[in-house]
């Protein structure tokens, strides 16, 4: 960390203190208009606010959060000049905005600005900077260290699937629970999501290299799909309706054991809220779990960025990318230290991101930034509840999702 | 009505009572769930653990030494500035319900009364364009506004509100207008009246039941409208249901639901009002008497 | 009425709808015949915070030239009507080959996104909507009979399952159809079933999504009814009295067909409404089991490839399905209206 960025960072926690000329703090010169938007959750309001820090004399600084942002961003920056200059983005998202185009490369700013980033924090696409991370994120093992004891296990036991399900079975025989597992397998989005990560846990390629052409129809995918089968069982009928609302209730409501979820659900299990003493003090995070005979994790690492636009002058650029930078300092971390797993200097991690760490430690993939994977993401989501209610084998449900891609993949003009 | 011979049989009028009240238990049951549970925490209001929770409040004492909490109403209001939101909603809903019902009783009119066969095809073209699904049309609307720099501010989603339920509006109003004996405004014609002025001082005054009624399904849809607004409005514009949309949470991030459970509350209040006062305008207004003509 | 003043009456409203309903609709046609330009891909190393990985990115300035040259995308004709996703001509013809008997095609069918979501949203229009005709009908009346003081309140409580908003109503109901919420676990204790779940099988959420139609659209019917019927004139009900006709047959012969208007009206808003059904499939988190054509639409609007022709397709799709529901309706309209016609 430059100390010359420490000095700006200092002179803007004094800044922000005061209330007075942030806009000398944050070192934007001349008028300019940073425009935000992002994602609705407390981490990034964290953000955007440190960055609204920067309005002042002739620097106005406008957010939006929006659920629903990734339906509005194409548009927002397709028109010239875009209505946003900064956009918050994850993985998944910042490849459909590179495919229109509409992302600024950073290079020449991150080497005027960014000093305070480490080298980590750069997303990097064919050797130019694209977006800057600054929070991770991660499905991951969630398990109650109390019920596992009772049926004399312990967590190192937990490192492959197929050790969880032998948990599980035991949990079950010994009339514990009925339904002591749980994934965020809501037919849709999270359904594919739970695929990709398993998938993933297998090695292998989701597309044959070099083309938009999906190889999912193999021994891996099906190797894949009785996984997600075998450890549905052992959950709640209603399983395909789980979204992480529903697994992170019946977690609190100490109806599960052994649970994949997403480690920023971590916080809001283990804080006072929602739930008994007994769950909260027996809840405990691992590594995501790797199967069949693999060692990577089943399970993909996703962060959180931000993006500038293409389409905005380069005054407002420069203007955003301070901003930015001013919302993803040191002191933001350090107020709001438990909202996220940030990957900012300065973050102290708790027991809440032991899991993510974890994951990422044992070598778990990035999530796939293929332009197309959105595509095979929304095949694979709806398409395998028939085969998971076990009413078509897994080799027709294969078939399926390959088919349902090609569709998508032909009309988005990839194959 | 107090007509003598509309008096019915006692009985008659039990199974008749009873149906309503039948009725009003499985309408209102589920909000006076809910209005029971907006001063639960969540982990009562939405237990997987025992719903009995959100009778007894056994979270909602564990966690704020209270029976009741007005947690969420305090989240929503005064953190999250529900009160701005209210303000938006306002402006849109009161812009809606005029104009869509000034541009749609002129419209229905016309084509209530204009015997020729063009009317017909224009009724159904309408027809058809209420059948294109909300989020196509929005979908569309998006590159254009954001080229012309209107996105996001309310007039625009005002403008596209009421042309979306400007089909609704027109067909609505035409089966209302088609019951309105035409020698009504014939006759006020003979008299000497312009076709506008039998319109503005005989028909529109018979109308009220009809112009109420279609005004609070354009209220309704203006109210309760998500699609539109979602993507149409900015946050510093945003109303009341994109607000309390963004109270859930996303599928990586808990939300605050209660906040969310709460502001559905409070939104019913002014509604709760609205249709007090509106009924009785239904009920007591020009109503059968005045169709004799 | 002249020309002259059917056109001033009507403009306005005419003109609101050409700019934001015609012209997007135009727009929306075309887009359904044309998939997107060719995207030309290249390999590249993306690095993040986890490390790099040789991938197949698009070759962002070959690809520009190639959309600035076809700015609709290519011509695809009716590819997205009738590939896999849509009407899927290929593989139904395939399924009707391969199948034994029409049980297995119908399965096979119903395998298809398109043939699935239309299978529910049939099922679920011509269930809800008589329903929803009949049960508004009778509450209108029920409250038409009520003593002055009561109707305020009740029509307010009558109104309630529309007036709030269906993604908090359908997600507070969603909770309580719950296996451990209220309603759920009385329907477990009546049935004295504790494994039965009202969103793990295909039949039962279909039921729970059809009830909670009905639910939700019969204030429209009955407060349409309920204005309707302040507006049938006293003395014709008199004179029916008169004549010695019964609660009954006043309803029948002077009431319902004083309501006909309004019945076709009805009937053309929920058929319409109700084959767009899309809310309750979204909160009752039901896409597994059933979905329906606004459901696809959504979908591909929302996912994180956003499929606009695909989009645009179903709508037009919609719209065909539409006009085919409506045509008996429509049809006697047309009937009526050619009666009263100069």
């Amino acid at each position: 960390m430059g100390t010359i960025k420490t000095i700006a960072l200092t002179a803007t926690a004094a800044a922000i203190l005061t209330s007075s000329a942030a806009f000398a703090a944050c070192g934007i010169a001349g008028n300019a208009n940073v425009s935000i938007m992002g994602n609705d959750f407390p981490a990034l309001h964290a953000v955007f606010s440190a960055a609204e820090q920067c309005a002042g004399d002739g620097v106005t600084v406008t957010k939006n959060h929006n659920k629903d942002y990734k339906d509005l961003m194409v548009p927002a920056l397709t028109a010239n000049p875009a209505e946003y200059t900064a956009l918050t983005v994850s993985n998944g998202t910042l490849v459909t905005l590179m495919n229109d185009d509409l992302v600024r490369p950073l290079d020449d700013l991150v080497a005027k600005h960014g000093s305070g980033l480490n080298k980590s924090q750069l997303v990097t696409v064919n050797g130019k900077v694209m977006a800057v991370a600054f929070m991770a994120n991660a499905q991951h093992l969630f398990y109650r260290s109390d019920i596992l004891e009772q049926v004399g296990m312990s967590a190192d036991e937990l490192q492959t699937y197929e050790q969880v399900l032998t948990a599980a079975k035991r949990i079950r025989d010994a009339g514990l629970m009925e339904y002591p597992v749980a994934l965020n397998t809501k037919a849709g989005w999270n359904l594919g999501e739970e695929f990709v990560n398993m998938y993933l846990g297998t090695g292998a390629d989701m597309f044959v290299p070099g083309t938009a052409k999906v190889s999912i129809n193999n021994a891996h995918g099906v190797a894949t799909l009785n996984m997600l089968k075998s450890l549905v069982s052992y959950s709640h009928p209603d399983y395909l309706t789980f979204d992480s609302n529903a697994t992170q209730a019946l977690w609190e409501g100490d109806k599960l054991a052994l649970a994949t979820m997403w480690g920023s659900r971590t916080a809001g299990v283990l804080d006072a809220e929602g739930s008994t003493e007994q769950v909260v003090m027996n809840t405990d995070f691992a590594a995501a779990p790797s199967f069949n005979g693999g060692t990577i994790p089943a399970s993909s690492l996703w962060w959180d960025g931000f993006i500038i636009s293409k389409n905005v002058s380069d005054a407002d650029a420069e203007a955003s990318f301070i901003a930015m930078m001013n919302g993803i300092s040191t002191e933001m971390v350090q107020a709001n230290n438990d909202a996220a797993t940030w990957l900012i200097e300065g973050y102290k991690p708790s027991k809440a991101a032991s899991g993510v760490t974890a994951t990422a430690m044992n070598g778990a993939a990035p999530y796939p930034m293929y332009p197309f994977m959105g595509a095979l993401h929304g095949a694979a989501g709806s398409e395998l509840s028939d085969f998971l209610q076990g009413s078509e084998s897994a080799g027709q449900a294969l078939a399926d999702m390959e088919a349902a891609y090609n569709v998508a993949a032909k009309e988005k003009g990839f194959l | 009505m107090t007509n003598p011979a509309q008096r019915r049989s006692t009985s008659l009028a039990i199974i008749s009572t009873g149906f309503v009240v039948l009725w009003l238990m499985v309408a209102a049951g589920p909000f006076l769930w809910t209005l029971w549970g907006s001063f639960k925490v969540q982990g009562d209001f939405f237990s997987k653990a025992d719903w009995t929770n959100a009778l007894y409040g056994v979270r909602t004492m564990v966690e704020t030494g209270d029976f009741f909490t007005t947690n969420g109403y305090y989240g929503a209001w005064v953190e999250h500035g529900f009160g701005e939101s209210v303000i938006n909603t306002t402006i849109v809903v009161v812009s809606t319900v005029i104009i869509s019902l000034t541009l749609g009783t002129l419209g229905g009119y016309a084509l209530a009364r204009s015997g020729f066969k063009y009317s017909f095809w224009i009724l159904m073209l309408a027809l058809v364009f209420r059948a294109m699904p909300h989020i196509t049309l929005v979908s569309g609307y998006l590159l254009p506004f954001f080229e012309w720099n209107i996105w996001g501010y309310l007039p625009t989603s005002i403008i596209v509100l009421v042309a979306i339920n400007q089909p609704f509006t027109l067909w609505m109003l035409h089966s209302f207008f088609l019951n309105i004996p035409k020698d009504m405004d014939e006759s006020a014609m003979v008299d000497g009246c312009t076709r506008f002025q039998a319109f503005w001082h005989v028909i529109i005054p018979v109308m009220w039941p009809g112009v109420i009624t279609t005004g609070l399904f354009s209220f309704l849809l203006a109210y309760n409208d998500f699609a539109v607004t979602a993507s149409l409005l900015s946050q510093d514009n945003q109303t009341m249901i994109p607000k309390i949309a963004s109270f859930l949470g996303t599928t990586q991030v808990e939300g605050n639901v209660m906040f969310a459970v709460a502001a559905v509350v409070s939104a019913m209040i002014p509604l709760f009002i609205l249709v007090m006062f509106f009924q009785r305008q239904i009920v007591s207004g020009l109503t059968a008497g005045a169709v004799k003509g | 009425m002249p020309h002259r003043t059917f056109f001033w009456f009507i403009i306005p409203s005419l003109a609101a709808m050409i700019l934001f309903i015609a012209l997007p609709v135009i727009s929306v046609i075309t887009q359904s015949l044309h998939v997107e330009h060719e995207k030309v891909l290249i390999s590249s190393e993306n690095c993040g915070p986890f490390g790099c990985k040789q991938v197949t990115i698009v070759d962002v300035a070959a690809t520009t030239q190639l959309r600035a040259d076809q700015p609709l995308g290519q011509f695809s004709g009716f590819d997205n009507y009738t590939n896999r996703n849509h009407l899927a001509f290929d593989e139904v013809g395939l399924a009707w080959e391969g199948s034994e008997n029409i049980g297995i095609f119908i399965k096979k069918l119903l395998n298809l996104p398109f043939y699935k979501a239309l299978a529910f949203t049939l099922t679920y229009t011509f269930v809800v909507t008589p329903f929803v005709i009949v049960l508004g009908l009778a509450i209108a009346l029920g409250v038409n009979a009520l003593p002055k003081f009561a109707k305020g309140p009740t029509i307010f409580v009558s109104l309630l399952p529309m007036i709030v908003t269906p993604l908090i109503g359908s997600l507070i109901l969603f909770w309580m159809i719950d296996g451990e919420g209220i309603i759920g676990a009385s329907i477990q204790y009546l049935f004295n079933d504790p494994g039965l779940s009202l969103k793990a099988s295909p039949a039962l959420t279909w039921m729970m999504l059809i009830v909670y139609g009905i639910w939700h659209s019969a204030p429209f019917s009955f407060i349409v009814f309920y204005a309707g019927l302040q507006t049938v004139p006293a003395d014709t009900l008199e004179a029916a009295t008169i004549d010695g006709a019964n609660r009954w047959q006043r309803i029948r012969y002077v009431v319902v067909p004083y309501m006909k208007p309004l019945v076709v009206f009805i009937m053309l808003m929920q058929l319409m409404d109700n084959f767009r059904v899309l809310e309750p499939i979204v909160s009752f988190a039901s896409e597994a089991s059933a979905t329906s054509l606004s459901w696809i639409i959504y979908k591909d609007l929302t996912s994180d490839t956003q499929l606009f022709g695909s989009a645009a397709a179903t709508s037009m799709l919609t719209i065909i399905g539409v006009a085919i529901l409506l045509l008996p309706v429509l049809f006697r309209t047309w009937r009526d209206f050619s009666r009263t016609a100069h």
